[in-house]
């Protein structure tokens, strides 16, 4: 079965959970075996892993044509595709685009990122699928995330493909409820296009369902899944610590609750002192986060690392007791499942998506400090608490694998594929 | 004659309490009052009482021929007694009947008999009394915990006296035999065992009221009819159950009152008896022996103990709490010794279950916590509390052997003190029997008076004395009392002895 997928973000070079997610489901999915990807991002490095799917850069597609010979493709671009693949490609220029931005090959820039002018990147990135759905022959589209739906609707418009939609979030989830209109107005769009949709949580599903109004036969979870860990991270040194080291990882932002996180450190910290909190990360309310810790008189038991990236993150969960997502809105939360693969006793907020799949960690609701600070406390003190779930989170988080998203994915496009 | 054995199980636990690690040290109360009224109260009244009802109605019926048996927990006891005293007075009306027996078990439904043999031996004893005490029984024969066994309870059971004990007719440990036979313990072979049809149980007590299941609707008349068509030489189907199958677990509308009352009349049909536990272990013969090594019991489809004592965190809340054992034993306080039986009930570790098999979901039905994390966490948090309150009786630096000698020498001071006085009299008597009765008062006079300012130091010498004396088991006490009537013989005895005392111990 052939697939094109659009996305906008593929390992090494992540900006956030959805390079990830893209990158393991593709995985997964190839394992499974009969599946033929082709995956659409802006911008490639040339050292995206290319085993299991082949990567097309809307920054390497020509979408006015050049006269340009193959070995000066070559020298230019050859590093991130096949100079043949260009050549195919220039041959479905569908449109004069000569008005356009174009560089000597043809092709639009792209960041690749999250720039200030994102509208007109994803408006140029949907231009490019249509040369990319003309050239690639395929059976099914996928888009993931809001960002490539239009690149998807155009893509279904060129090939009459059916069109799955991967919502790995929505703006309900990224703005606490203060929508942006342009946003909800695209993602809304992609929905209403999309002949299935999958959402990589029954939280996120009940979003689509209930906020953007899509019937509920057409929306489907799949739960996201992790990468098993390479041995040289699962066997990082850390340097001996004398105290509980208590950590919360991510964006310091409001979805994220880091204000849950305090106040529960301020009530373990009225019983026991020998504990640390780490907040790591940024965020626009990590100023905020270090003033309070001061009125609450706890500053000297909190540390603010910053943003921590590639193997400060599993060096940080290696030195830590207690892993805490307190998210007061997470579509799914993949970082809890890393925590748990180094071996991280995790308390996690129920109103995050990956608690539907977890048994193994506490769950407790974002705005219950009480209960955060006696979770904390209880891992902490019993040492029963922290073998418990330190082994048997890593036996659970070691069963959610790629492979059987993938297997969930194949079978919506089989159904889509023989409607 | 086969004959239909039915025994009735009523447990409740003390349920605790929401107690958050600030309390740990500041709050010593660890119950849950009102959940564990409201519980009782509503089980009572839906299932207990019109059970007691139906019970009475039908020994009264069927002429004293139809008989049960209940092992009812210590902590039920007290918590019936405190919140539905009608039903106490209930059960004994079905006592004074003579068709009810009531089995032995743990005081606190405790899971010591895996873990602390000398505690369940005297939880199994203080059982016994709550029972005599309340019905007028002593029950001979055993049931422990959620009928947890092996060849080492057996063992213990048998060096305790009982003729029987009840168990479950768990199939890796039976294999081909039938539960239909009254058998005998290979470690302990005086004792015989009852095992649990689990079928037929279970047919009553999970199975009466589900539409789906094939046999359904059941009835008395179809059900008498399985046990009369089993083969001729079974002759013993042990039912067993909890008493809640009766208006909670198969409500009232399903007809099970109805269900129950009409059996005896199917059973005459057929010519089947029903017997009370004792009476089987004295009329039937065993006919093998059953080796029993690792503890069995009837809760999942394991049947083995691991719903209370198979994971981490039952691992160290188990241990956490029996590693008190000794020390508590050394402990007088009876609040201590109150909390201390409470938190044995086995039911706070099952809550702590992590099993998610289709076992895991029974856990969670009847756990008043979200996860057994929950579970974990406010249990320890109570038994970090009992512990600071257990340390405070004795330093906690001294040894638990250190700690006994010290007690032993304290209990031995007493028991010296009182054979040297028992001594001092003998010779003071011997002295009296020397000389003549005009001696006698010469010889007191003269010893009081040089000693007249001390006077009031006898009157607290005097008081531990006493005490020891009460402490003394009934036996020791008579000779005591003897030797006190043949004091007020000689008058002014006391006053003597404690002089002599003195001087002796100098």
């Amino acid at each position: 079965m052939k697939a094109l997928m659009f996305g906008w973000e593929f390992p090494p070079h992540i900006l956030g959970g959805l390079g990830t997610a893209s990158f393991g489901l593709t995985k997964g999915m190839a394992q499974c075996g009969d599946m033929d990807i082709t995956f659409v991002i802006p911008k490639p490095w040339g050292d995206e892993p290319k085993d299991f799917a082949r990567i097309i850069g809307a920054n390497s597609t020509p979408i006015a044509w050049r006269d340009v010979n193959w070995d000066y493709v070559e020298a230019r671009i050859g590093k991130v595709l096949d100079p043949q693949t260009y050549f195919d490609l220039r041959d479905h220029i569908y449109s004069d685009f000569n008005y356009m931005n174009t560089n000597d090959l043809g092709c639009i820039e792209f960041s690749g990122r999250y720039p200030d002018n994102l509208l007109e990147e994803i408006n140029n990135y949907s231009i490019v699928a249509g040369v990319i759905a003309r050239t690639v022959d395929c059976d099914v589209i996928h888009s993931h995330d809001w960002l490539t739906y239009p690149a998807g609707i155009h893509a279904k418009q060129v090939t009459g493909k059916p069109l799955v939609i991967h919502v790995h979030a929505t703006d309900f989830d990224r703005s606490r409820g203060k929508v942006n209109p342009t946003v909800f107005s695209i993602e809304k769009d992609g929905m209403n296009n999309a002949d299935h949709i999958i959402t990589v949580s029954n939280l996120t599903r009940k979003t689509v369902i209930e906020k953007y109004g899509i019937s509920p036969d057409k929306v489907t979870t799949v739960h996201n899944a992790v990468e098993p860990l390479s041995k040289e991270l699962l066997d990082l040194e850390v340097p001996p610590k004398h105290e509980k080291v208590v950590t919360f990882l991510g964006r310091i932002t409001m979805q994220k609750g880091p204000e849950y996180f305090v106040d529960a450190a301020w009530q373990v910290l009225q019983k026991v002192r020998n504990v640390q909190f780490v907040m790591a990360g940024s965020g626009d309310m990590m100023e905020k986060m270090i003033r309070l810790a001061a009125r609450r008189h706890i500053a000297g038991r909190f540390h603010f690392t910053g943003f921590l990236k590639g193997k400060q993150v599993y060096e940080m969960l290696k030195a830590s007791d207690v892993y805490i997502m307190p998210s007061v809105s997470e579509p799914f939360g993949i970082s809890p499942l890393e925590a748990m693969q180094m071996g991280v006793p995790s308390i996690i907020s129920k109103q995050s998506g990956c608690a539907e799949i977890l048994n193994n960690v506490i769950k407790v609701d974002y705005w219950d400090t009480n209960a955060i600070a006696d979770a904390i406390y209880s891992i902490i003190k019993y040492p029963g608490m922290y073998k418990q779930l330190r082994e048997q989170g890593l036996e659970e988080v070691n069963q959610i694998t790629w492979d059987k998203a993938g297997a969930k994915v194949i079978d919506i496009y089989k159904r889509l594929i023989n409607r | 004659m086969k004959s239909i054995c039915f025994y009735f199980q009523i447990h409740q636990p003390f349920r605790l309490k929401t107690y958050r690690f600030f309390d740990i040290g500041n709050d010593h109360y660890y119950y849950d009052d009102f959940a564990n009224d409201d519980i009782i109260t509503r089980i009572a009244q839906r299932s207990y009482m019109p059970a007691n009802q139906m019970l009475f109605d039908m020994i009264k019926e069927n002429g004293k021929k139809f008989k049960v048996a209940f092992s009812i927990s210590g902590t039920a006891l007290e918590q019936l007694e405190q919140y539905v005293p009608e039903f106490i007075d209930s059960m004994k009306e079905l006592a004074d009947t003579g068709c009810v027996e009531f089995l032995s078990e743990t005081y606190a439904h405790s899971l010591s008999s895996l873990v602390d043999p000398e505690e369940f031996i005297a939880q199994v004893k203080a059982h016994d009394n709550k029972i005599y005490q309340l019905f007028g029984q002593r029950p001979k024969v055993f049931r422990n915990t959620e009928l947890i066994y092996n060849d080492d309870i057996a063992s213990m059971v048998a060096s305790m006296g009982f003729k029987g004990a009840i168990t479950d007719g768990a199939k890796h440990i039976l294999g081909w035999k039938s539960p239909n036979y009254l058998y005998k313990a290979a470690s302990a072979p005086k004792l015989r065992l009852l095992l649990k049809n689990s079928k037929l149980s279970d047919d009553i007590a999970f199975r009466f009221s589900n539409p789906e299941w094939t046999a359904y609707p059941l009835t008395a008349d179809k059900y008498m009819d399985w046990i009369a068509s089993l083969p001729e030489e079974e002759m013993l189907v042990n039912l067993f159950m909890n008493y809640e199958t009766f208006g909670e677990l198969q409500p009232r509308e399903s007809g099970i009152f109805e269900f129950m009352k009409a059996l005896p009349r199917f059973a005459a049909q057929h010519n089947i008896e029903f017997m009370t536990p004792s009476e089987v272990v004295s009329k039937m013969k065993p006919v093998s022996e059953l080796t029993v090594m690792h503890p069995i019991s009837w809760a999942d489809e394991a049947r083995d103990t691991s719903a209370w004592m198979g994971n981490i965190l039952q691992d160290e809340a188990v241990n956490k709490l029996y590693c008190l054992g000794e020390r508590i034993r050394m402990i007088t306080d009876k609040r201590i010794r109150q909390d201390w039986n409470y938190l044995q009930a086995s039911d706070h570790f099952y809550y702590m279950s992590t099993k998610h098999s289709s076992d895991g979901s029974v856990h969670s039905h009847y756990s008043p916590y979200d996860s057994p994390y929950a579970a974990f966490t406010n249990y320890m948090n109570v038994l970090s509390d009992f512990l600071i309150r257990v340390r405070e009786q004795f330093p906690e630096e001294i040894e638990n052997e250190e700690l006994n000698a010290l007690l032993l020498t304290i209990r031995n001071q007493e028991q010296e003190i009182e054979e040297l006085n028992r001594e001092v009299e003998l010779l003071r008597k011997n002295i009296v029997m020397d000389k003549t009765g005009d001696f006698v008062p010469n010889v007191e006079e003269k010893e009081p008076e040089p000693e007249k300012e001390p006077a009031p130091e006898p009157k607290p010498k005097k008081a531990p004395a006493k005490k020891a004396e009460e402490k003394k088991s009934a036996a020791k006490k008579a000779p005591a009392k003897k030797a006190s009537a043949k004091k007020t013989e000689e008058k002014k005895p006391a006053v003597k002895n404690a002089k002599t005392k003195k001087t002796t111990k100098k």
